[in-house]
């Protein structure tokens, strides 16, 4: 089934996006990418700690991969813009995941400063995936300031909870003329071929697999469950009945 | 000369003279950094060419694993 996902110009062959944090060692991540069949992987932005002896990041992503530097860390859209532009200097790239953050016990984004942030950046050339709370109204925002796709949240970030704002969400794919892709919250394969199911472009997460007990499993696990998500999507999913509707035939039954 | 590194005071040497001399240094080389100097990011090209000032502030990033 070719069914690629374009966003930015790029086209996707892979619906499933992966990060790299909270890896027991980084050198699983080549492994993980190879597994998850993941095209597009998100990374952070630090200071160099002089003292520290933290390997560079970038050595474990294979070169074929979409870098998504996340501005995580920002309380602004100005900081968010600063980090965004720090990324785009390192020439790997011009996509970013915008995520503002002010609230520290459930990191939920603030939608305000994200719009702020991706008209900004949206208007600078970047391919702006801006990280939201689901909400209608900002969607479209994000859309008309330039957005290549809207990523809502599905729970709190690293919660492995699951699609808790399903509703929020299918209005959004309903309703915005934009790649939506459920980024934060998954947990299980089954969660994320739910998202994909209603119509989600794609989903993004980190923790569900690189939490695992075995991750690279894991890493297949998702892979399969975004395609079948997808493909039950394409395929359109039979009407719900509230009684039963046999599936044999009523007639001709034996005496 | 003293300089302000990733929030921390520094005091450099004589013989460091530009953004290139002080990445060269053991505790910056080696890595893959973007530079930031008093607000604006530099070029690697410009690393080179760019002579350090008393109290320039500096930050000096990298990626890290992240979601």
């Amino acid at each position: 089934m070719h069914d690629p996902l374009l966003i930015g110009g790029t086209a996707l062959t892979s619906r499933l996006f992966i990060g790299t944090g909270k890896y027991s060692r980084n050198t699983l991540i080549p492994e993980v990418v190879a597994r998850s069949g993941s095209e597009v992987i998100t990374v952070a932005l630090r200071r160099v700690d002089p003292d520290g002896g933290e390997e560079n990041i970038i050595s474990h992503i294979p070169g074929h991969m979409t870098l998504l530097p996340n501005t995580s860390g920002a309380r602004t859209a100005e900081e968010a813009v600063r980090i965004a532009r720090l990324a785009r200097a390192a020439g790997l790239g011009n996509w970013v995941k915008i995520e503002v953050i002010n609230d520290q016990k459930y990191l939920l984004p603030d939608n305000l400063e994200t719009i702020r942030a991706t008209e900004i950046l949206a208007a600078e050339g970047f391919v702006v995936l801006p990280y939201m709370s689901p909400d209608l109204s900002a969607a479209l925002r994000l859309k008309a300031a330039g957005a290549a796709a809207v990523m809502p949240l599905g729970a709190p970030i690293g919660t492995n909870r699951g699609l808790r704002t399903k509703e929020l969400v299918r209005i959004i794919i309903e309703e915005v003329d934009l790649p939506i892709i459920v980024d934060a919250g998954i947990g299980r394969p089954s969660e994320a071929a739910e998202a994909m199911e209603m119509g989600a472009a794609a989903v993004l997460l980190n923790t569900a697999i690189a939490t695992a007990r075995d991750p690279l499993v894991m890493a297949e696990a998702f892979r399969d469950a975004v395609a079948a998500g997808r493909k039950a999507y394409m395929a359109g999913l039979g009407p719900v009945e509230e009684v039963a509707a046999a599936s044999s035939p009523l007639t001709g039954f034996l005496g | 000369m003293k300089l302000l590194i990733n929030g921390k005071p520094v005091e450099s040497h004589g013989d460091c003279r530009t953004v290139a001399d002080l990445i060269s240094l053991p505790e910056w080389s080696g890595r893959l950094m973007i530079i930031e100097l008093n607000g604006e990011i530099i070029s690697k090209e410009n690393y080179e060419h760019i002579l350090l000032a008393e109290g320039d502030r500096l930050e000096l990033v990298h990626f890290v694993g992240g979601g």
